[in-house]
């Protein structure tokens, strides 16, 4: 079934600027729908958060939104909701984001409210206590009384990685969050949330040089700050299989967890081919894994292959990994799993992976970037990942063609460098009655 | 960390004008085979969905289990293709297609790139034609449906979901969700097929497709692809609901559980009925969104909680509205004390003015975000037009949200929300909040 030549692309105008602060800012305009959306990224996240403040840079996303210079607490979300938006925020390995999605007639409001807050966010004791409570609450929903509850992406890093900004709990120990301060708070606002240090991206239903006067109005007099040096988080990786054991008393069934280093994102020739392994592995029901461990051996109930701790290839500097994750019956033993990962990959290092398939993959790959642009959050977002961490916010667009170039040869070359030797392996046994 | 002293407050920007969305242009036919057939482009991106709503429902609670493993193997083979087979031509077309359900019917789902709508479709109604079930992929998907229910069953957010339906509903089928691993291995393989040329009937099945298409084109495809499918029956319906009573809180016992989940509610209303939109405000200024009272009061004033939500969940037989928090052990019943003085404020006295808007230019703006995609257009009309609704009330919804008054959501507020049909369960470490849960009113363990 060849299909050569119809690969259906989209492409999105980009314009950007930098503010005489330092702020980075691209817009890309799409009149298809009365929407936009504002995404104000900062060059910050959990691998910068200091010793002894695990969970800080999340605890500082939560306080971001209890107030700035023009607006008490919860006034920036009761203005965006009121105007019809909706908004959030997240803590990522190497950045944190906030965003809003709203209709058009709204992104001025949008714009005033993201500057303010990188003007001069407001902070109180009183503040900070309720937001400590808030995210003690979210990490037991999330992890404590949850089965497999941060597995892997909280349980493997300390596996795979033996420095503390790589290795460490992003979500943070309940002692760290306890003992953060006000102080805490304005230093980390003063050191790291700099106009330089971050980018705003703006897409939808805009005119675009309307919006960059509006861009200059609203955060031209955000004071200059001094822009951190970004560290290099860099480790030396695995030479021979790191392993451990997580017993988890609410887990009904145990599971797996392996992950190896990939190259540096930053280099995508080198980074994309395993990118395209993870869709060879277990995208869909065509997937290698998925036939091998689910369909015809039946050892395990699920298994996923993705890039990166957080499932965001993407948006994720050095060092991360690729990850393989299974959840199998209490019956099987985990290195009959393990063993048939390993046979599957060493099939694609040694024969690669055939030419009809590499295409099947390809389409699947583009048709899922291409609905995840169709959201002008979800374009937005992506494009301030691109232009913060890549200078490039276009590759929104370009991504398609260039996951479409890899050949089965740098396939089989990526599978051939996981290695169990190189790999951390982390054990989930079931400890449920 | 307060506001440096050299900024000072500055007035926040006005709104400017609203743009409106345009109504999507709806193509439609019904095909010899009763199928309703609707298509509207949207080319926003080059990719086409589609979303077949199958009306069959779950007539007895017994069913739910086979119904939950057709789903799960629709897709393991047909006359034409192996499951191996069928996912790749799904991945070559850079598409997939994925089988869900509940009690009221069965909705297969789909898109592919936009240039392979007709093998898409192709592809569909071989499925819907000519679905095997064969024997050895169904005894490993049924193998496979047990673990993930066990898994799904373990988690404390649906057990106490799971407990409320049960106590709202009962017997019925919308009582429950999830069948259990042992039934669903209790289901005879062969009755799949038998199921299936029962359930999976074009007559009075809706399919809507939305994407990079020609409307008049799109419904040529499907009446060539489909036209075989024409198996006989029609929709059917759960039986009727039963009438609601309250009754004391329900204590599922999870012990050593760090959080206790709470889960309140009773019957609501649906999209048709005329006090609809104030209904969605009531829910959403009480619960339903970030701004509402009840996160503002339980999560940003008490740090009880991360996220409190309050939602209208639609059936075809029935509305409820549900709120659910999941709160830290030690709170958990002061955190009840807060639920129920929000709802009892939301009883007794309207919300002011100021409030209303806001919830209506939320809800209004919601909706306009929901359906700027194709994938959130297909869902939403797919939604609307199986309950008999129109693609105007795109346009007609948001004027009756904004036209709501303080005193109509107070109005309806009082069946709503009102106490006398007030359904509450909480799951959790019983040795640690029964006897304060007992205090606050009756007291049940599961």
């Amino acid at each position: 079934m060849p299909r050569a030549s119809v690969t259906p692309l989209t492409t999105y105008a980009v314009e950007r600027a930098t503010l005489r602060n330092g702020l980075r800012v691209v817009i890309a305009p799409d009149r298809s729908a009365p929407v936009v959306a504002v995404a104000v990224y900062y060059d910050v996240g959990i691998r910068s958060e200091p010793e002894g403040r695990t969970g800080f840079a999340h605890l500082f996303e939560h306080l971001m939104f209890q107030g700035s210079a023009s607006l008490s607490k919860m006034e920036h979300v009761k203005y965006v909701q009121s105007s019809g938006g909706t908004l959030n925020g997240s803590t990522r390995l190497d950045y944190t984001n906030y965003y809003e999605a709203l209709p058009s007639h709204a992104l001025e409001r949008a714009l005033f409210l993201e500057a303010d807050r990188m003007r001069s966010p407001a902070v109180t004791e009183e503040n900070l206590a309720n937001q400590i409570a808030v995210v003690k609450e979210e990490i037991r929903v999330n992890v404590l009384n949850q089965p497999y509850g941060g597995f892997p992406w909280l349980s493997l890093p300390p596996v795979l990685f033996e420095t503390f900004p790589n290795a460490h709990n992003g979500y943070g120990g309940f002692e760290d969050l306890e003992s953060a301060t006000v102080g805490d708070a304005s230093d980390f606002f003063d050191r790291y949330y700099a106009p330089g240090n971050a980018v705003l991206a703006i897409g939808g239903d805009l005119d675009v040089d309307g919006t960059m006067a509006l861009v200059h109005k609203h955060f031209g007099d955000v004071p200059r700050r001094a822009v951190p040096p970004r560290p290099d988080f860099d480790e030396a990786a695995p030479t021979s299989e790191r392993r451990a054991e997580q017993v988890d008393l609410l887990a009904p069934a145990p599971a797996v967890a392996l992950g190896w280093r990939v190259p540096d994102p930053a280099d995508l020739d080198a980074y994309l081919p395993y990118v395209v392994l993870t869709s060879v592995l277990a995208t869909g029901d065509a997937s290698r894994l998925r036939r091998r461990l689910v369909q015809d051996d039946r050892v395990a109930t699920d298994v996923g292959a993705h890039i990166a701790f957080m499932e965001d290839a993407f948006d994720v500097r050095n060092p991360t990994a690729l990850l393989i994750e299974a959840h199998h019956p209490g019956d099987i033993g985990t290195d009959t799993v393990v063993t048939a990962v390993d046979e599957e990959l060493d099939r694609v290092a040694s024969a690669g992976v055939p030419a009809d398939e590499l295409e099947r993959v390809s389409a699947r790959l583009l048709s899922a970037l291409l609905q995840g642009q169709d959201h002008v959050l979800g374009r937005t977002l992506a494009m301030a990942s691109f232009e913060q961490q890549r200078g490039r916010a276009e590759l929104v667009g370009e991504l398609p063609a260039l996951l479409g170039a890899v050949t089965s040869e740098q396939v089989a070359a990526a599978a051939a460098a996981l290695q169990p030797g190189a790999r951390a392996r982390l054990d989930l046994v079931a400890g449920a009655k | 960390m307060s506001p440096r002293k050299a900024f000072a407050p500055r007035p926040v920007p006005a709104l400017g004008r609203p743009r409106r969305a345009k109504l999507p242009t709806v193509a439609e036919r019904v095909l010899p085979s009763g199928l309703r057939v609707v298509a509207v482009r949207r080319p926003s991106v080059p990719v086409v969905h589609v979303r077949l709503r199958i009306p069959t429902a779950v007539r007895r609670d017994a069913d739910l289990a086979r119904a939950a493993l057709m789903e799960r193997t629709m897709l393991l083979g047909t006359a034409q293709h192996s499951q191996g087979q069928l996912a790749e031509a799904l991945q070559g077309i850079g598409g997939s297609l994925r089988v869900s359900g509940d009690a009221d019917k069965l909705v297969v789902s789909g898109e592919s790139l936009r240039g392979d709508l007709a093998r898409l479709l192709g592809l569909l109604a071989d499925v819907l034609t000519g679905a095997t079930y064969p024997k050895h992929p169904v005894e490993g998907e049924t193998a496979r449906l047990g673990e993930q229910l066990t898994r799904a069953l373990s988690q404390p957010g649906v057990v106490a979901d799971e407990a409320w339906l049960h106590q709202v509903f009962g017997a019925h089928p919308y009582g429950r969700e999830h069948p259990t691993a042992e039934e669903v291995h209790a289901v005879a393989p062969a009755s799949l097929r038998t199921a299936h040329r029962r359930r999976v009937v074009p007559d009075g099945s809706l399919l809507v497709l939305v994407g990079d298409l020609t409307p008049a084109r799109a419904l040529d495809q499907v009446a060539s692809a489909l036209g075989e499918w024409d198996a006989a029956g029609g929709a059917t319906r759960v039986p009727s609901v039963p009438a609601v009573v309250a009754g004391p809180l329900l204590l599922v016992d999870r012990p050593g559980a760090v959080q206790s989940n709470l889960r309140v509610g009773g019957p609501a209303l649906g999209r048709s009925h005329p006090s609809y939109a104030a209904a969605e405000i009531a829910n959403a200024l009480f619960g339903g969104y970030f701004s509402s009272r009840l996160v503002m009061n339980i999560r940003e004033d008490k740090g009880y909680t991360y996220s409190p939500r309050s939602a209208l969940r639609h059936s075809s037989a029935t509305s409820v509205l549900l709120t659910s928090a999941d709160v830290a052990t030690e709170v958990t019943a002061p955190a009840m004390v807060e639920v129920a003085y929000e709802l009892g404020r939301m009883v007794s006295l309207p919300p002011t003015e100021e409030e209303v808007a806001a919830t209506a230019q939320y809800l209004v703006g919601s909706l306009a975000l929901s359906t700027a995609t194709q994938a959130g257009l297909a869902g939403t009309l797919a939604v609307l037009l199986a309950e008999g609704l129109d693609v105007s009330w795109l346009r007609e919804h948001p004027a009756a949200l904004l036209a709501v008054t303080p005193s109509e959501v107070h109005q309806v507020a009082q069946t709503l929300l009102a106490p006398a049909a007030r359904i509450s369960t909480v799951v959790g470490d019983a040795t640690r909040i029964e006897a304060s849960l007992g205090v606050l009113s009756e007291v049940v363990r599961a």
